[in-house]
């Protein structure tokens, strides 16, 4: 970049759309603060209000804030250093995504190789073993807790297995959808992100499914399960909210290239949707690898 | 507040938009006018963090119980580090990389100023939600800001869901600033301006920016944990179920370590900056400085541990964490040589800013012999949860960070208001704080070695004297910084005129341009040779 003509940066005089969302994010995070404590102390209060208001606002900033920048975009304001902006925040975004997932496959892996085997005294914890629960089984999938809770592991194949063909086949279409806009194939472009759309909500709509099984009767498999359902739930639970946001994403594409937005060489919104996807896609097969085979 | 902070000098002011009273400071997207916001934020806060810790040495002037109920205790430390370590040090460091690294590196602004500002913004609702607590019936925090599990979990009171969302949204904040920074300096630099052309102060925060994007996420994920099990019924750190509160220590420091180096890394960017200029030499080993700062952020992912050897870890965990703790003295150890070397025969003059950067390199290099003690597994079961770990991780952050942003802001003041600061109130300061805050920190390390533990309302009888002094040091200390106040809105309000290049300082583009700095800079980039 250092050699190349110079083009003005576009830098916006103003916008009232950051503290908006200021805002909209304090409001969540009082409405969902209220919203827990009422729920732990069983009372009701305005909690659920106030995050639901934090949400709508959150999504009135986005519309707002994009709206701004889409309507910079098309009038030309936006320099190739600009795009380059752009697409390096999306994908250090994406990587501190990854940094959160982490956080969450760490505890399964601290769960599993430590603290489980520990337990059941592995290492030098014999004495922990025989004084605390000397009738605990360290195995894994952990289906019955130290202190006698007992669960069902969730099998890979069946709905898993179902959804990480539904989400890999999802990529790869995204990468078809991704080709032909940049060969300027309209048709095709609209095919194939319509076809994504449609594998991602198929794939939530098994992941309900699976929820419901595993909160079914024959399984008992509950958030409140012991370490295999809490990770098993929060893992898979963060993975759909990721697939959820990917879907509204891949949603608004489609409308903004009906109205006719993005070319060949320009369409950094459309490549930010499509890095997610596949980012989702990746954490799904380490999940399924992890959570459901292994 | 300071509405007219910055006189627009330049002529052009066509796109221009500065607007005037609240709406500037709200919709802005202009770096310096949140940098500013940031500078401001951070010194309220180290206020209100500071009035919380003169309650506690209040409390702990005498031994017994004399003002405040135990839980109260608690409550103060936890907000108290809390604030200091979110509230205080860390939106300083952003503050300066928001007026500095755009002028250092010949940007025009930030990469993406909204977000900027959004950003910003975050941080006045987060700290409202976290000191709104102290209202609530339960109570405030009071588990520690290390909010170990099972204290912020089984036994944590009625707030923590407060404290947990406060911390999620602040970490939201962090994360678009980092990504701000990392996006200005890799994609905005001038043309010419290679990455090993780069001012230290823009290595350090382009490093510290990286740690930041890696361990905020994992701070928001052990948070979101704590949520689960304190209020949805998960096990993760509760054996009962499986888990291990062990556990809770290891994601915490996983994020705490690298944390520590976000903290502490921008403050030797800056004392790289300030004593070149003061000893009218060439930094010292320029290249060297830039692989110790990112040796020195690797080895941090790589040695949390270190603060948990008394957790009965295996035996291979505690000596790997050892090692790779002392290990970080090596690259540590060639900035401080590089600092020395830089001074070595140079031309020095002592004005503020190189007084407390001077300050920094003798005081830090002392919390960092203290750290280097602590490493020691054998020993550390000896110094750990006393006021020995107290006195070392103030005299990293208080004589280290915290020295080093005064430093900054007094080497910057001129650029910022463009009037030279007052000598005599600004040398007050200085002499105040450097005797009080050692009246205050140096005798927590015999305490601590006697074993006196922290984080208690009360002591044994045998530590009365030293805790004596060292609140009388904490008062004097706290009451200092506001002398700082009192600098920085003289140096607002008028003095001495200050040049374009006040310090007749050899590197930096930021001396290239007005004083104060005009309202857009480096609309065009400049020319770097």
């Amino acid at each position: 970049m250092t050699t190349k003509e110079y083009e003005s940066y576009y830098v916006p005089a103003k916008s009232h759309w950051p503290i908006v969302g200021a805002v909209a994010l304090f409001l969540i995070a009082v409405g969902a603060a209220n919203y827990v404590t009422d729920l732990k102390n069983e009372q009701s209060g305005f909690g659920g209000y106030i995050l639901i208001a934090g949400i709508a606002l959150v999504i009135y900033m986005v519309y707002g804030w994009f709206s701004n920048v889409i309507t910079e975009s098309m009038a030309g304001k936006y320099s190739h250093q600009m795009d380059t902006s752009f697409r390096q925040g999306m994908s250090w975004f994406i990587f501190s995504e990854v940094m959160f997932f982490a956080a969450f496959f760490g505890a399964l892996f601290y769960a599993r190789m430590y603290s489980v085997p520990w337990l059941g005294g592995d290492g030098n914890n014999a004495m922990t073993f025989e004084v605390l629960w000397p009738e605990f089984t360290a195995q894994w999938p952990l289906i019955a807790t130290p202190d006698g809770t007992t669960t069902t592991a969730m099998g890979w194949y069946g709905l898993p297995l179902i959804n990480t063909v539904l989400l890999l086949t999802s990529s790869v279409t995204a990468h078809f959808a991704h080709v032909a806009l940049e060969k300027d194939n309209r048709g095709q472009l609209k095919f194939w992100l319509g076809f994504t759309i449609l594998l991602g909500l198929v794939f939530l709509y098994c992941q309900g499914l699976e929820y419901a099984h595993g909160y079914a009767e024959e399984m008992k498999l509950y958030l409140t399960s012991g370490i295999y359902g809490n990770t098993f739930y929060l893992l898979t639970g963060f993975h759909g909210m990721h697939v959820t946001l990917g879907t509204v994403m891949l949603i608004v594409m489609f409308i903004r290239i009906m109205k006719g937005h993005f070319t060949p060489k320009n369409h950094f919104a459309f490549q930010a949707t499509s890095w997610y996807w596949h980012f989702v896609d990746v954490v799904w097969v380490i999940l399924f690898v992890f959570v459901y085979i292994i | 507040m300071t509405t007219d902070t910055i006189h627009d000098s330049h002529g052009h002011d066509h796109h221009d938009h500065k607007m005037t009273g609240i709406k500037r400071w709200l919709y802005t997207t202009n770096h310096k006018d949140i940098g500013t916001l940031y500078l401001w934020f951070s010194f309220i806060m180290l206020l209100v963090g500071g009035a919380l810790a003169m309650l506690i040495r209040l409390e702990l002037f005498q031994p017994g119980l004399q003002f405040v109920e135990p839980d109260f205790f608690n409550q103060l430390t936890t907000v108290h580090g809390l604030i200091m370590v979110f509230g205080a040090i860390m939106p300083a460091f952003t503050g300066f990389a928001n007026w500095m690294i755009p002028m250092m590196v010949g940007a025009p602004d930030m990469a993406l100023p909204r977000m900027n500002n959004w950003s910003f913004w975050i941080l006045p609702f987060a700290f409202a939600i976290l000191l709104s607590s102290f209202f609530m019936e339960s109570g405030a925090p009071n588990f520690g800001w290390t909010f170990y599990a099972p204290l912020s979990t089984t036994f944590s009171n009625g707030s923590t869901a407060f404290f947990v969302f406060a911390v999620h949204i602040m970490g939201v904040s962090s994360i678009m600033g980092a990504i701000n920074v990392i996006v200005t300096i890799m994609n905005m630099r001038a043309p010419g301006m290679t990455y090993m052309k780069m001012p230290l102060f823009v290595w350090t925060f382009f490093i510290t920016a990286y740690l930041l994007i890696a361990v905020m996420p994992v701070l928001a994920g052990v948070v979101t944990m704590v949520l689960t099990d304190t209020y949805f019924g998960t096990s993760f750190f509760d054996a009962a179920g499986g888990g291990d509160p062990v556990m809770f220590q290891h994601i915490f420091w996983f994020f705490g370590h690298p944390e520590v180096y976000i903290m502490i890394l921008p403050a030797f960017g800056i004392v790289s900056t300030i004593i070149p200029t003061f000893a009218r030499k060439k930094l010292f080993g320029y290249s060297s400085m830039v692989y110790a700062t990112a040796s020195i952020a690797f080895l941090s992912f790589i040695v949390w541990a270190h603060h948990m050897f008394t957790t009965g870890m295996p035996l291979f965990g505690e000596l790997f964490f050892m090692y790779c703790t002392m290990l970080i003295a090596v690259p540590t150890g060639v900035k401080v040589f590089n600092w020395v070397a830089t001074m070595w025969r140079g031309a020095m003059t002592f004005e503020i800013p190189m007084l407390f950067s001077l300050a920094f390199v003798i005081l830090f290099t002392i919390g960092g012999f203290s750290g280097l003690m602590l490493a020691l597994t054998p020993v550390d079961f000896q110094y750990h949860d006393t006021y020995f770990v107290v006195a070392h991780f103030h005299y990293v952050l208080v004589t280290g960070s915290l020295f080093s942003i005064y430093a900054g802001a007094y080497y910057w003041l001129p650029k910022w208001t463009g009037h030279m600061y007052n000598d005599k109130w600004s040398k007050a300061h200085f002499w105040c704080s450097l005797i009080s805050v050692n009246i205050l920190f140096f005798p927590m390390h015999f305490l601590g070695l006697a074993g006196m533990p922290r984080r208690i309302p009360d002591y044994a009888l045998q530590f009365a004297d030293f805790n004596k002094w060292v609140s009388i040091g904490g008062f004097a200390f706290g009451l200092s910084q506001l002398i700082f106040l009192v600098v920085v809105i003289k140096c607002i309000r008028g003095g001495k005129k200050a040049e374009a290049n006040p310090w007749e300082a050899t590197e930096g583009l930021e001396w290239t341009v007005a004083s104060p700095a005009p309202y857009h800079t480096f609309e065009t980039p400049p020319k770097i040779d």
